[in-house]
């Protein structure tokens, strides 16, 4: 999809379509502005976005970079504590497991819908399907709901005497009931399945549609190898999937990461501290608890991940393709 | 060559994945509809169909106000948004000027930067200021939030834009501003549209910027309000249900009508997510 590969030449700099300008410039007759060349105004046309984008988010980049070296209750004035706060991070274990809880969602944000959406597409045959619209509408529409909405539902659905534990009752599991959100091993989960139903949708809509863009040509030459379906995906459709793959682990993996709206409205962090997030964190110290200066440090290594994740999954999603 | 079975398939996983994607909508519509859903809402169906609920979030609930503010604040960041980041766009994706590259980097560091980290000097500079509970607290970064999106957006339209097309206006005496908004803006419109419809959902859907900037119940925007709502009337399932399809509604139906832009959008803004 050449969305997808707008990205990847943001990230390895080349324009999806830039012509050679200077040829055709000078290839002109002689006029006093040669189309091409450099033009000064373009400062004035970037400075409105650049004032915006300076005054609200590098500059409280840059400040939260620096109270993260303090201890600051917000208040009176802080106090420079160097590293302490990034210390912090790696010896405490209520921060720690913020951080731990994180990768538990990413897998279920993540890895499942991931797994969900190719396991599909290893399924289904690539006939063309009628109404795909509708169900591509369908299938993305949780990621457009406000996760406030989605938030209000899912407890509902968690309470001791909610939908689903009535439904394991129904079945006849009755054992398997318990208050989900408020068990200290199945609150994170349960908080995670949310997010696997959020993505997978996003997942299957990605896949199939890249599905449809791989050659056939390469199935018919694996299918005179002698490969079965199995092998077809595997030499096949995984790869030609790859930019996909990276797209949709980008997507979810940043989801889970900044996960906030979620926890707050469900489990406040808890039962004790089993769901907390580093966002959940960073809230409650920056505004809560007064520790303003942890809270930024939690901040940039949240804001480190991301980057690291985003930059990282576009490279290795396109290396090797084309 | 493609069997029947084997597309009747294809339908059967994708209606089933439907269904899944929607029981959960679904128990929320059923229990707006109900009179009183009581504490834990069930899938069963009301006996008639209780619109009043929707009339009651709306005014008791106050979701009227706090879908005014949603309003006041989204509809605030998206035309300056769109003015600002076509302006920015074109000058990035069609022209040529020293640091275009680095400039632009230096603004997709805003489509990666989680707001997290922003929203503490956010709130905090704007509380010294004594901006907080304010529109401005919410409008001003989501500004700041969405230029980085907005701007590759519309750099990535404009540097698809044919170079003849721009070429031929020049010739015909066009400067740059002429041939922006007489030219290609025209033709912008479906990038526009598409734009337009992202910043919109994420500022309407935002809830952590809402909540540290503004505790005052009449700057509440929807998505705070049902939070607010939640926390203190736990009970009021069916009147909670009823407020949480008004929050969601606005972008929903502006999602169904702008399904294909939404999810192009998206997929290529994937590191906004």
């Amino acid at each position: 999809m050449g969305q997808v590969s707008t990205i990847s030449s943001v990230a390895t700099d080349q324009p999806v379509a830039e012509t050679p300008r200077k040829r055709v410039g000078r290839s002109r007759r002689g006029r006093e502005r040669v189309p091409g060349e450099p033009r000064k105004i373009a400062y004035l046309y970037i400075l409105p976005v650049f004032v915006c984008y300076g005054l609200f988010v590098l500059v409280p980049m840059v400040q939260s970079g620096w109270i993260s070296f303090f201890r600051w209750d917000g208040i009176s004035v802080g106090t420079w504590v160097g590293l302490n706060n990034y210390v912090e991070i790696l010896a405490d274990p209520q921060l720690r497991n913020a951080f731990v809880h994180s990768l538990v969602l990413i897998l279920f944000f993540s890895g499942l819908p991931v797994l969900i959406g190719l396991l599909l597409v290893g399924i289904m045959s690539r006939a063309r399907i009628r109404g795909m619209t509708f169900f591509r509408t369908v299938l993305f529409l949780p990621q457009v709901i406000a996760m406030v909405v989605m938030a209000v539902i899912w407890k509902w659905i968690y309470a001791p005497g909610g939908v689903l534990n009535r439904a394991l009752e129904v079945v006849g599991v009755d054992a398997l009931t318990r208050p989900w959100l408020g068990s200290f091993t199945w609150a994170l989960p349960a908080l995670g399945l949310v997010g696997t139903w959020m993505g997978f949708g996003l997942c299957m809509v990605i896949f199939l549609a890249g599905a449809q863009s791989i050659d056939r040509d390469l199935y018919d030459a694996a299918r005179v190898d002698g490969a079965g379906p199995l092998r077809e995906f595997f030499a096949v459709t995984l790869p030609g999937l790859r930019p996909q793959i990276a797209v949709a682990i980008t997507i979810t993996t940043i989801t889970a990461l900044r996960t906030f709206d979620l926890v707050y409205l469900t489990t406040s962090g808890g039962p004790g501290n089993a769901t907390t997030v580093p966002s959940w964190e960073i809230y409650q110290r920056a505004f809560l608890t007064g520790e303003v200066g942890s809270a930024a440090a939690i901040g940039v290594v949240l804001t480190v991940i991301v980057f690291a994740v985003t930059v990282g999954i576009v490279r290795l999603g396109e290396r090797r393709h084309t | 060559m493609i069997s029947r079975t084997e597309r009747a398939l294809n339908y059967i996983v994708l209606s089933a994945f439907t269904v899944v994607v929607l029981l959960p909508v679904g128990l929320l519509v059923l229990t707006a509809l109900k009179s009183a859903a009581g504490p834990s809402p069930s899938f069963g169906f009301p006996t008639s169909l209780h619109i009043e609920n929707f009339v009651a979030a709306w005014n008791q609930g106050h979701f009227g106000s706090y879908l005014k503010s949603s309003a006041i604040v989204a509809v605030s960041v998206v035309v300056v948004v769109t003015v600002v980041c076509t302006l920015a766009g074109y000058a990035f994706g069609a022209m040529r000027f020293p640091g275009n590259k680095a400039l632009f980097y230096l603004l997709m560091l805003g489509i990666v930067v989680p707001y997290e980290i922003l929203i503490i000097s956010l709130y905090y500079d704007f509380r010294a200021l004594s901006l907080t509970n304010t529109y401005w607290a919410m409008i001003l970064p989501h500004i700041g939030l969405s230029v980085p999106f907005g701007t590759f957006w519309m750099r990535a339209f404009f540097l698809a834009t044919p170079r003849s097309l721009v070429e031929s206006a020049r010739i015909d005496g066009g400067t740059s501003w002429t041939i922006l908004w007489r030219v290609l803006a025209p033709l912008a419109r479906p990038a526009i549209l598409t734009m337009i419809a992202l910043v919109f959902m994420w500022t309407w859907n935002d809830f952590l910027i809402a909540l540290v900037m503004v505790s005052e119940d009449s700057l509440r925007t929807a998505p705070l309000g049902l939070g607010y709502f939640q926390g203190r009337y736990t009970e009021q399932t069916s009147l909670m249900a009823a407020a949480a399809i008004l929050v969601a509604t606005p972008v929903v139906v502006l999602y169904i009508f702008l399904q294909r832009h939404f999810i192009r959008g998206m997929l290529s803004g994937a590191i906004k997510g």
